[in-house]
């Protein structure tokens, strides 16, 4: 077991101008779980390669331990890897599949198959070892892949989106399986995902990448409650935080008939650069329903109410139709999110009040899109 | 007429008026079979365009057989029955004797070394930045007809007596080191190893070209995950790619096996099967043709014909496994 830092490492694509993955500086601690998230083609899966030693690395360091692997060839990293579709070899056996690294490491074939056994046992796969994976259904296959990263004991596991071929309820399983056994073996672990809610309910720590530069790591809280910047700020949580283009005026962000007071940390810490402008986020679950008149409240007028029995989600845009687009969310363009009580869900065209809760409003410049200090 | 028929213009014309005709009575045929209506409609349909490929697969092939094994139970004139004895002189003849083993020799190693050439070469050029130019060199010689393959290697091979001009390449090589020439083509059993090599040659190229593709089709991801399993380059080819490609192996090895089995034009160019390098096909075609033995020759015929079938038939097999396989 070992830790993993990433010291400036660089790739770029030949023919490519822009580094897929520029200056990435990342410590990921001994036993910790790393997950590493983005949209498509932010540099995640490339960064995960790079570790893997499948990816050149053109400038900066890599190391495992103390030890740095930059030219080290992949088969010499101990590292373990499970891929996307999982890359079975299709004519072994699930047996075969499982020891195959450690037949390469010339172990003796007693202790492969007492190795292979315990995992299979973990995995729930002792009754497939002799059947081939083109007989075993997704999961399995998922499992098998798993297996095969246990049965070495390597210094790190690598995961690259190992749930993304899996149906929604399955892949809702294997993430908690994967993350207690991960708890369990106490293996280093970096994971990649394009999913923020894979990210949030398995990692330790979070690691956001866009453009192939890194945006934020810290714990699930950290991102949730204090996302950096607007990127991050929009891609944690689930649904997506609003953000709004307010002007500022007398201390407070304004927006046609929403008023909504700043603190002076806020209104110290914008520049000439923000043109008098700052984006406010707030979370669909920080804002309360309340009554016209109350101060910073903001008439909302409901598109569709989404339903989940525990939640309740009204999709809407601001009363304020010049206005409106000021505000987005992961919906879309000039939408927004409020969670509202369940019990008490308002209807499709009416007009809601609501309120951002005391303290739960992230203010952002727009001119770096860096969070201010409040 | 006297125009169509006395000279090449004419005879260009007549061959184009030809086929025009031929094509436009197809096509009346299938136009009368698609206006047919009812029940009658798919047998004419299905005679139509089955019919012609038929008639000349029975004409060509099937009669030919049929007649061909009836043959080889008749004497040497063909006119009186006289049961396997035939086959006992095809079996037992000094002659026959090393056509057999000949044979056998070409059929264990043409496609042993063609593949083996054949798959070294496509792992080493794999991704180079001379691929294309390289693949192009060792599948050149497919391009050539083996008696046009016969008649180079014969000046290749070729032998004069010691103290002479050597036309030959390997000669005139081996003479200007200061060795003695050799009989590459005259002295058994090395001649039949050198008409091997022409077959290796020609046959190369085609292993290479099929197994590179399937080479190729073996996904990136089983790769990379085998070196992370720790397999170096040697274990990766061994445990990954080689059985990866197996089916393409299969395939490789048993097509060259048929053609090497009716191997005749190599032997016929360049030795005309004697120094002992006699072959079956060689010996069918010489019994048959020079010695004037219909009999003799139409057993051979029928030995070769017991030898391809079973290859035949393992290959097609082989090839519907591997489309259920990938399907």
């Amino acid at each position: 077991m070992a830790s993993v830092t990433f010291d400036h490492a660089t790739r770029v694509y030949p023919g490519s101008e822009t580094p897929a993955v520029d200056a990435l500086n990342l410590e990921v601690a001994d036993g910790e779980f790393l997950v590493l998230v983005g949209p498509s083609g932010c540099g995640k899966s490339t960064s995960l390669r790079m570790l893997a030693g499948l990816e050149d690395v053109n400038s900066g360091r890599i190391l495992i331990g103390d030890r740095d692997v930059t030219d080290v060839q992949p088969k010499d990293r101990d590292i373990a890897m499970v891929f996307q579709n999982y890359a079975l070899y299709p004519h072994m056996s699930v047996a075969d599949n499982m020891g195959f690294a450690l037949k390469i490491a010339g172990t003796p074939k007693a202790e492969i198959r007492q190795r292979v056994e315990e995992a299979a046992k973990i995995l729930d796969l002792s009754q497939y070892l002799d059947r081939k994976p083109k007989a075993l259904s997704g999961g399995q296959r998922q499992r098998v892949a798993m297996g095969r990263a246990i049965v070495r004991s390597p210094q790190v596991f690598l995961m690259d989106e190992p749930l993304s071929n899996l149906d929604a309820k399955l892949r809702v399983q294997t993430r908690t399986q994967i993350a207690s056994l991960q708890r369990r073996l106490g293996v280093t672990t970096v994971y990649v995902t394009h999913d923020q809610t894979e990210a949030l309910t398995m990692g330790d720590r979070i690691a956001v990448l866009k453009d192939g530069l890194l945006q934020q790591v810290g714990t699930p809280r950290e991102m949730y409650d204090t996302p950096k910047n607007i990127f991050v700020a929009g891609f944690i949580g689930s649904p997506a935080m609003n953000l709004g283009q307010f002007k500022v005026a007398d201390g407070k962000a304004n927006l046609a008939e929403t008023h909504i007071p700043l603190t002076r940390e806020v209104l110290d810490s914008l520049t000439a650069e923000d043109n008098n402008e700052i984006t406010l986020g707030f979370r669909p679950e920080s804002l309360d329903t309340t009554t016209e008149g109350d101060v910073g409240a903001f008439p909302v007028t409901v598109d569709l109410v989404e339903e989940l029995g525990s939640d309740a989600f009204v999709y809407g845009q601001l009363a304020n139709k010049e206005a409106a687009q000021a505000i987005t969310s992961g919906a879309g363009e000039s939408q927004m999110i409020v969670r509202v009580d369940p019990r008490r869900p308002p209807l499709k065209g009416d007009t809601v009040w609501v309120k951002i809760r005391e303290g739960e409003q992230h203010h952002f410049s727009p001119a770096t899109g860096l969070r201010l200090p409040s | 007429m006297g125009f169509l028929l006395n000279n090449r213009v004419g005879h260009l014309l007549i061959a184009i008026m030809l086929f025009v005709a031929v094509v436009a009575v197809l096509l009346l045929i299938a136009k009368v079979a698609d206006g047919l209506r009812g029940k009658a409609r798919m047998p004419a349909v299905i005679a139509v365009f089955a019919g012609p490929a038929l008639l000349m697969l029975a004409v060509g092939l099937i009669y030919p057989f049929i007649r061909t094994v009836w043959m080889s139970f008749m004497d040497a004139r063909s006119q009186n029955f006289i049961g396997f004895d035939n086959y006992v002189t095809a079996l037992t003849a000094d002659a026959s004797v090393i056509a057999f083993r000949n044979t056998f020799l070409w059929v264990i190693l043409t496609p042993l070394l063609s593949t083996t050439i054949g798959l070294v070469y496509a792992v080493l050029i794999d991704q180079s930045r001379l691929e294309k130019a390289a693949k192009a060199l060792l599948f050149l010689p497919m391009a050539i007809s083996f008696v046009g393959a016969g008649i180079i290697w014969r000046f290749v091979y070729d032998y004069k007596g010691a103290g002479q001009d050597q036309i030959g390449v390997i000669n005139a090589l081996l003479n200007s080191v200061g060795l003695a020439p050799v009989r590459f083509l005259q002295d058994a059993p090395g001649n039949t190893i050198f008409l091997i090599l022409v077959l290796v040659w020609i046959e190369a190229g085609f292993a290479m070209v099929i197994l590179s593709a399937a080479i190729k089709a073996v996904p990136v991801d089983i790769i990379e995950a085998a070196r992370l399993d720790g397999a170096n380059s040697w274990e990766l080819f061994r445990n990954i790619t080689v059985p990866s490609i197996r089916p393409s192996l299969v395939v490789v090895l048993t097509t060259i096996s048929i053609a090497t089995l009716k191997i005749f034009d190599i032997t016929r160019t360049m030795t005309g099967a004697q120094f002992d390098t006699q072959v079956l096909a060689n010996q069918m075609y010489d019994q048959s043709f020079v010695f004037g033995n219909n009999g003799l020759g139409s057993a051979m015929a029928v030995f070769i014909f017991l030898l391809v079938v079973p290859l035949v038939v393992f290959n097609v097999r082989q090839m519907a496994k591997n489309r259920e396989v990938r399907g």
